[in-house]
């Protein structure tokens, strides 16, 4: 028997128990689709997560101040970055130091504030920065211009708007010089001219930024007094973002500015954390590789309880056909014949829910990508190696579950398979 | 000699007891014989039948087909010497569901990997008066077409032996007449070896030999005189002699003998 006349049997053995091969193929359906799709949620969750990080701007290094310790903080320790240690001329000397790959150097302040602005207000993140934010952090000015050097060296009360924060503030004016006023609490109040408002960097990560500020940080020392200002006078910052050329080093340029920062805080031990953009991708990634290892192997049960269907099906089909098998081997099927047989036709059918089972699994996750489900936006990511085995797989489990029964049906003696009534 | 039994034996067992079905059997069949073996059920005939189609393995004695040990054949080589030079007829018919007939007659010839299966097929059909069936299901049969398509399967292969078993069981007397008609002719007219496997009479009255079974023996083995052998009946004679007359090669009959 030629493989295309087994394939002929195969479909015809398939079509003509219908609604048992329906069930039967569901089975694989399920499986198959499952897989692809609880492999596209987890791989979405990581892309998110990833898209989130890059969304903060392109070859960057984070540097943080450590954890406060105990000591200096009445015995409780505080959480990462609380400890008061860097500061604006920390900054300085970074882009001074000459260390290779650096391209710019951009410190950063934060504090949260409200914006009043006529009958609008806006609670939003105040972030005092210097003239290199939107080149390092990624951003373009839309309307007039960011803070300039001469901002910065004069302290001025100028500010720089997100597109959310023109947006609510000045929804029918231009913004750009007029004044807006900000208040920390009950006490401290500013009253800023806005000097340009930022292109809105869009997307579920950068939406975020738009509702920030940027005002010089020399000025928020200088209104926020000894709240922002450390032990030794220097006015402090939150973060110091640092971008480098795309082909440096990045391992090479932390260490260099390790020592450079232990150096100029005489300490042995880092008071401080430097992380690459790439190490907090890294990081989240190792969770979100963990949640799709555990979707794919609950999907990977479902497509071998699949199998196992198919399998059961397969023996009950040798069964109710045995007669059938011993006319086909009255007339000169060999054993293998019968084998051939019997496997294409479970191949057949685990083949069919395997392509039925991308569709609809692939379906479902272009279906539910960008839906919100209980709150959350939802990403799905296809990949295409999940397509590939989830069908290698299923075509895998066709032949394993097809080829027991199939030798159990060859084995059959001729005459006992006819009288078989 | 084309078939020859040499003490051949089989033995069953069924709980505790051996039951030999064939006890140290000896017969020679040759080529073109019409036999009937009859018996009453537990004589052994059904078993002597699949012995002697293949279908079954003796436990002693040889079995030579063309001089050959079959008993010494590999499962292979069994089932291809099955398929090329045995035609089996059950009463039972043994149609697949569900297939057209020209399907059922096709069927030996896929696993032989044979080209020209469907002309083949139809010409089998021709042969048994089905021409104008080909493409019904078994359901749409009745019991005597539904016969003659198993013949026309047994015969799509053009083998040497036709093994019927209990051909005519399943039928009533006048399509049983009609399917023995056909058996008649392919002995007479293509020297095809017929071995039918009845415990009827009437049916085992076709056949130029008798071999009578009981108890796993052969208790008698008659051959009927020259004159007393039962020939094909023509329907009309003047009709067919007009038709060989003028074209030979078209006539079914004889254009079948020059291919067999």
């Amino acid at each position: 028997m030629s493989p295309l006349d087994a394939l002929r049997v195969a479909l015809r053995a398939i079509a003509a128990n219908g609604l048992r091969s329906i069930l039967t193929t569901l089975g694989m359906v399920i499986g198959v689709g499952s897989v692809i799709v609880l492999i596209a949620v987890g791989q979405g969750a990581q892309k998110g997560v990833q898209d989130q990080i890059r969304a903060l701007g392109q070859d960057l290094i984070f540097i943080t101040p450590a954890a406060q310790s105990g000591a200096q903080n009445g015995g409780a320790r505080g959480g990462a970055g609380s400890a008061q240690t860097l500061t604006l001329d920390d900054s300085n000397a970074i882009l001074s130091s000459g260390i290779p790959g650096i391209q710019g150097v951009a410190p950063q302040l934060t504090v949260p504030m409200q914006l009043i602005a006529g009958g609008n207000n806006q609670q939003v993140v105040i972030v005092g920065t210097t003239p290199s934010y939107p080149a390092v952090r990624g951003g373009t000015v839309a309307q007039g211009s960011f803070i300039t050097q001469n901002d910065v060296d004069r302290k001025s009360l100028s500010i720089v708007l997100g597109s959310a924060v023109a947006a609510a503030l000045f929804p029918n004016s231009n913004p750009v010089g007029q004044t807006v006023r900000g208040t920390i609490g009950d006490r401290i109040s500013f009253t800023f001219n806005v000097e340009g408002v930022m292109a809105p960097k869009g997307g579920s990560a950068g939406g975020q930024q738009d509702n920030y500020a940027f005002v010089p940080v020399p000025t928020l020392q200088a209104r926020l007094g000894r709240f922002v200002k450390n032990a030794t006078g220097g006015v402090i910052v939150n973060q110091i973002n640092v971008q480098t050329t795309p082909n440096a080093n990045q391992t090479v340029v932390e260490a260099n500015i390790t020592n450079l920062l232990s150096e100029r805080h005489a300490v042995s031990t880092p008071d401080f954390t430097v992380q690459s953009q790439n190490d907090l991708v890294g990081a989240a990634s190792q969770v979100s590789t963990t949640l799709s290892i555990l979707l794919g192997s609950i999907a990977g049960i479902s497509l071998v309880v699949g199998g196992i269907g198919v399998m059961n099906i397969m023996l009950v089909s040798v069964t109710e056909r045995t007669r059938e098998i011993g006319i086909r081997r009255a007339v000169g099927a060999r054993g293998k014949d019968i084998v051939l047989q019997f496997a294409t036709e479970a191949l057949a059918l685990c083949i069919g829910g395997g392509i039925l089972g991308i569709a609809v699994g692939m379906g479902v996750a272009l279906g539910i990508n960008g839906r919100d489900i209980a709150g959350q936006t939802m990403t799905t990511v296809i990949q295409p190696w999940s397509v590939a085995v989830a069908f290698a797989v299923s075509a895998g489990i066709g032949a394993a579950s097809g080829s027991y029964p199939a030798f159990r049906a060859s084995r059959l003696d001729p005459i006992t398979a006819l009288r078989n009534e | 000699m084309m078939i020859q039994l040499e003490g051949v034996t089989k033995v069953y067992l069924a709980g505790d007891n051996q039951i030999r079905a064939l006890d140290a059997i000896d017969l020679e069949i040759d080529r073109g014989e019409y036999v009937a073996i009859m018996g009453a059920s537990g004589s052994g005939k059904s078993t002597m039948m699949n012995v002697l189609g293949c279908l079954d393995r003796p436990s002693g004695g040889r079995y030579l087909f063309e001089g050959h040990d079959v008993g010494r054949m590999s499962d292979d080589t069994q089932a291809k010497l099955r398929s090329r030079e045995f035609g089996f007829v059950f009463q039972s018919y043994n149609m697949l569901p569900r297939m057209s007939a020209i399907e059922q007659v096709e069927l030996p010839l896929v696993y032989q990997h044979r080209r020209n299966r469907r002309r083949l097929a139809r010409e089998a059909l021709k042969r048994v008066g089905l021409a104008d069936r080909m493409h019904h299901k078994p359901t749409q049969l009745s019991g005597g077409q539904q016969q003659r398509v198993a013949i026309a399967r047994a015969l799509v292969v053009n083998p040497r032996v036709v093994l019927a078993d209990e051909p005519t069981g399943a039928l009533d007397t006048h399509t049983g007449i009609e399917v023995m008609e056909i058996f008649t002719r392919l002995v007479r007219e293509e020297n095809i070896t017929v071995i039918l496997v009845t415990h009827e009479a009437d049916v085992a009255a076709y056949a130029d030999r008798v071999v009578r079974m009981r108890d796993g023996h052969i208790v008698e083995d008659i051959r009927k005189p020259e004159h007393e052998r039962v020939q094909v009946q023509r329907p009309a004679p003047i009709a067919a002699a007009v038709v060989q007359a003028s074209s030979p090669a078209s006539s079914p009959s004889s254009a079948e003998a020059a291919s067999a």
